[in-house]
C-alpha cells in the first residue's frame, strides 16, 4: 500500500511534460534521413533501425519502447513491413499521440504500392497483402512522400510551418536536379537483367527500367529449395544479368554462391541510408546504388 | 489498495491539464489567429510547390520515350493517411491461431512423480507421456475504437481425457491515456517476472521452468485490473500494479471479496550499442490464499527478479545471436496447512521457499537454434512437503525453424524431483502459427 503510493507519486513527478522540440521516431534510416532533410534541427529524430538490420525482423526492444514513449510523430514504411514489431512498441509505450491519426505517418500509404498479391497465402512466404513496402527506392515516390511528410510536420508543429515549407521547396529543387542526373547516368541500365536476393528492389527496377529475372529467396522469409537454386543457375547463365544484388543487411553468402557458379558479379547495394560509406544521406544512397550497378554492368 | 489508484490517476490528469492551459485567453486568441494566418500561408506555399511538382512530373513523363515502363507513380490518393498502416485486417479483428502438439517420453511414471517441497499445483505438472496436444490457441485482437484495444485468447485444454475450450485471456487496454499511462481490465497474464506475461508459444523451450511450475502453476493469469506507466526516459522504465481476483495459483479461493492478490513490478531495459540489449525487473506478488490445492491458507509474498540479455551480430536476431535469461523466485508464507489428501497432520506453514533458472539460447542461423537450461528449487526446511532434498533439472533444446511461422523442437531433459527418483524426458514438439502476423514482446 505505502509502496504503491510512493511509486505513483514518483511516477507523477517524472511524467510532467517538459520538452519543446517535436520528437520524431523513424522506423528506418531512409525516413530518418528524409525528416532530417525536411526539418533539420527543428525536430529531434531517433532512428529505430540501422542499414545492417532487416526491417522485417526487429525485436520490440525496451530501448525502442522508451523512444516511442516520447515520440510526437512516427515516420514508418507501413504496408505491414513493421507488423512484427511496431504494433507491440506502440501498445507497450502507452503513448496515445502516435497510436493512430496525425501522430502516425506511413510512407507506403502516401503512394501507390506495386506487387499487391492477387492471393494472400503464407505458402508463398511472408507476403505483404498491401503490396511491396520498399517504396523509398523510387525517387519519384519519395518526393510525393516528402510532400506529405512536410505537410504533416507543419500540421503538428505550426510554429515552424514556414521553415518546413521552405525546406521542402529547397529539397524538391535539389531532388529534381538529382533525379535528372541519375536518370541520365543510369540510361545504359535500361532493359538490362538483374538477379536479386529478395524482392526489395521492384521500385528501383521500375524506375530504371531494369528487368528482374530471378530471386534467391522467392518466398520471403522461407529459404529456397535446391531445385529452385539449380533452376536459378540455369536462368542466370542463360539471360546474362548485370549482377546478383543483395541489400547491406542481407547475408551475402547466397549471392556469392550463385556468383561463383555463374560468373555474374555479386553486388551489395546499400538499400538504405548508411548501407555503405557513400550512402550518407538520401542523395548518396542513390548515387551509390547507381554507381554500383553501372560498375557491374561494364 | 484500491483507493490509491483513483486519486493518483486524477492527479495525473489534472496536472497534465494545468500544464497545457495558459492563463491568459486573449493572448491565446491572438496566438491562434497568428497560427491560422501562418497555416494559410503554408497551405498556399504547399499548393504552389505541389503544382510545380505536377508540372515537372508531366514534363518528365513527356520526355520519357522508353519502351520499358518507367512512368512516374500516380499521385497520392487524397485520403490515404491512415488506410494502410501496420494493423492486421482492416475492420475484422486480427485473428491468429497457434497450433502446438508434442510427443513426450518419460522414464518415470507420471503417477509416481513427486517434487520435494513442492506439491504439483495448477498446470505445473510434467508433460503427459506420449502424444498430446499442447497450447493450441485462437486469438482475436483489434482496436475497439479510438480509446480501447481488446484481445481474446481461447485455448484448447484437455483434462482427464475431456476436451474443453478455456478463456486464457480476455482483456481491454486503454490506448489514449496521456503521459504514458495505460489501464487493462479483464483476464490477463500478470506482468510479474519475465516469462509470466509471455505466451508459452514465444518460449524457447517446450515447457516452463520449474520455478514457474512450482510457484505459479506454470503461469499466473487471473481476472483483474492493471495500471501501467512508462517513464519518459532514455532508459526504458516501466511500473505496473495489479489487483487480481485470486482465482488461480498462488492466490486460490476468491472467497475474500473477489480481490485476492496484488502485484507491483518495475522493469528497466536498454541497448548497449547496436548489438546488445537487456531487460531486468523486480516484481512482487501478495496473495491471500484460502484452501489452496497444496493445502495452504494464509498470506503469501512472492518476490521475483528477472534478467534478460540478448546479443546478435548487427542486431539481426533472426540470423544469429545469443540470448541469456535468469529469473529468481523467493516465497514467504505465513498461514496454516491442511493436507487436501488427509495424509499429513494439520500444521502451521511459516517458511520460505525459492527457485531459479538460467537459460542460454544460441541462434546458429535463420533455421537452427539450440539452448541449455538449468532449473533449481530450494524447498526450505520448515515447509510441510520438504524432506531435505532440493529438486533440479537440466534441459538441452534443439529447434529447427522452417520460417517465422513454423518450427520443430527437440528437448532432452534430466529431472530430479526428489532424492529417490529421476525422470529422463525426450520431448518432440511442433508449433505453427497462422493468421495475422503476431508482434511479440522482447
Amino acid at each position: 500500500m505505502k509502496n504503491m503510493k510512493l511509486l505513483f507519486a514518483m511516477a507523477l513527478v517524472v511524467s510532467l511534460p517538459a520538452h519543446a522540440k517535436l520528437s520524431v521516431f523513424a522506423c528506418e534510416p531512409e525516413w530518418g534521413a528524409l525528416v532530417q532533410e525536411l526539418a533539420g534541427d527543428a525536430v529531434e529524430v531517433s532512428v529505430a533501425t540501422t542499414a545492417k538490420q532487416d526491417p522485417h525482423q526487429i525485436e520490440a526492444r525496451p530501448s525502442l519502447i522508451a523512444r516511442v514513449r516520447r515520440a510526437d510523430l512516427l515516420v514508418c514504411t507501413g504496408a505491414e513491413l513493421e507488423v512484427g514489431w511496431l504494433p507491440q512498441l506502440v501498445r507497450q509505450s502507452g503513448n496515445g499521440r502516435i497510436a493512430s491519426g496525425d501522430g502516425a505517418f506511413y510512407a507506403a500509404s502516401q503512394v501507390e504500392t506495386l506487387d499487391k498479391p492477387g492471393t494472400v497465402d503464407r505458402a508463398l512466404g511472408d507476403v505483404h497483402p498491401q503490396g511491396n513496402p520498399h517504396v523509398h527506392l523510387d525517387p519519384h515516390r519519395l518526393l510525393i512522400i516528402a510532400n506529405a511528410l512536410s505537410a504533416r510536420l507543419a500540421q503538428l508543429d505550426a510554429a515552424n510551418a514556414a521553415s518546413y515549407a521552405q525546406r521542402l521547396a529547397d529539397f524538391t529543387t535539389r531532388w529534381n536536379d538529382a533525379m535528372a542526373k541519375w536518370e541520365a547516368k543510369a540510361a545504359p541500365l535500361k532493359g538490362r537483367h538483374l538477379v536479386v536476393h529478395h524482392v526489395s528492389w521492384v521500385y528501383l527496377e521500375r524506375w530504371l527500367g531494369l528487368d528482374e529475372i530471378g530471386q534467391l529467396e522467392p518466398k520471403p522469409g522461407v529459404p529456397p529449395t535446391s531445385s529452385h537454386l539449380s533452376e536459378l543457375i540455369a536462368t542466370t547463365k542463360a539471360q546474362n544479368p548485370i549482377a546478383i544484388v543483395c541489400a547491406a543487411y542481407q547475408d551475402e553468402k547466397p549471392s556469392q554462391w550463385l556468383s561463383e557458379r555463374t560468373g555474374v558479379p555479386a553486388v551489395v547495394l546499400p538499400f538504405t541510408v548508411g548501407g555503405d560509406d557513400q550512402a550518407k544521406d538520401l542523395f548518396g544512397l542513390f548515387d551509390s546504388t547507381i554507381d554500383k550497378l553501372l560498375g557491374a554492368a561494364k | 489498495m484500491r483507493k490509491s489508484f483513483a486519486p493518483a490517476l486524477l492527479l495525473a490528469a489534472s496536472t497534465a491539464a494545468f500544464a497545457e492551459n495558459p492563463p491568459d485567453t486573449d493572448a491565446l486568441e491572438a496566438r491562434i489567429a497568428a497560427l491560422e494566418a501562418q497555416a494559410q500561408a503554408m497551405r498556399e506555399q504547399t499548393a504552389q510547390v505541389l503544382a510545380a511538382l505536377e508540372a515537372a512530373r508531366a514534363e518528365i513523363a513527356q520526355l520519357k520515350s522508353a519502351p520499358v515502363a518507367s512512368a512516374p507513380p500516380a499521385a497520392p490518393p487524397p485520403s490515404a493517411a491512415s488506410s494502410a498502416d501496420s494493423s492486421g485486417n482492416a475492420f475484422n479483428p486480427a485473428i491468429s491461431v497457434i497450433l502446438d502438439g508434442q510427443y513426450a517420453h518419460h522414464s518415470l511414471d507420471g503417477d509416481a512423480y513427486a517434487r520435494s517441497g513442492f506439491p504439483l499445483v495448477g498446470e505445473g505438472e510434467p508433460s503427459a507421456d506420449g502424444l498430446s496436444l499442447g497450447e493450441s490457441e485462437l486469438s482475436l485482437a483489434a482496436n475497439v475504437d479510438d480509446k480501447f484495444y481488446g484481445q481474446l485468447t481461447l485455448a484448447a485444454e484437455t483434462e482427464d481425457g475431456a476436451d474443453s475450450v478455456g478463456i486464457e485471456e480476455a482483456f481491454i487496454d486503454t490506448t489514449a491515456l496521456p503521459a504514458g499511462w495505460s489501464l487493462r481490465a479483464g483476464r490477463f497474464f500478470s506482468n510479474i517476472g519475465y516469462l509470466n506475461s509471455h505466451h508459452t508459444h514465444t518460449d524457447k523451450f517446450p515447457d516452463r521452468p520449474l520455478a514457474y511450475q512450482a510457484f505459479l502453476g506454470n503461469q499466473y493469469g487471473d481476472d483483474g485490473v492493471q495500471v501501467r506507466w512508462v517513464a519518459p526516459t532514455d532508459t526504458y522504465l516501466e511500473f505496473s500494479g495489479e489487483a487480481l481476483r485470486g482465482n488461480a495459483v498462488p492466490a486460490e479461493g476468491a472467497s475474500h471479496d473477489g480481490v485476492g492478490a496484488y502485484t507491483l513490478a518495475v522493469h528497466a531495459g536498454g541497448d548497449v550499442g547496436d548489438e546488445n540489449s537487456w531487460l531486468a525487473g523486480v516484481s512482487y506478488l501478495d496473495a491471500d490464499a484460502r484452501d489452496g490445492s497444496d493445502g495452504f491458507s494464509g498470506d503469501e509474498q512472492l518476490w521475483l527478479a528477472d534478467f534478460t540479455w540478448k546479443w546478435a551480430p548487427d542486431g539481426n536476431t533472426k540470423d544469429g545471436g545469443i540470448q541469456l535469461r535468469s529469473e529468481y523466485f523467493h516465497e514467504s508464507r505465513d498461514g496454516d496447512f491442511v493436507d487436501p489428501d488427509g495424509v499429513l497432520a494439520p500444521a502451521a506453514w511459516n517458511g520460505n521457499r525459492s527457485g531459479a533458472y538460467v537459460e542460454g539460447v544460441y541462434r546458429i542461423n535463420r533455421q537452427w537454434e539450440t539452448g541449455y537450461r538449468y532449473d533449481k528449487l530450494w524447498a526450505g526446511d520448515d515447509t510441510p512437503y520438504a524432506n531435505g532434498f532440493d529438486p533440479y533439472r537440466h534441459g538441452v533444446v534443439l529447434t529447427w525453424l522452417n520460417s517465422e511461422f513454423s518450427l520443430l523442437r527437440l528437448l532432452l531433459s534430466y529431472d530430479r524431483p526428489n532424492e529417490d527418483d529421476s525422470d529422463r524426458v525426450l520431448t518432440l514438439q511442433y508449433q505453427v502459427s497462422f493468421g495475422a502476423h503476431g508482434a511479440h514482446k522482447f
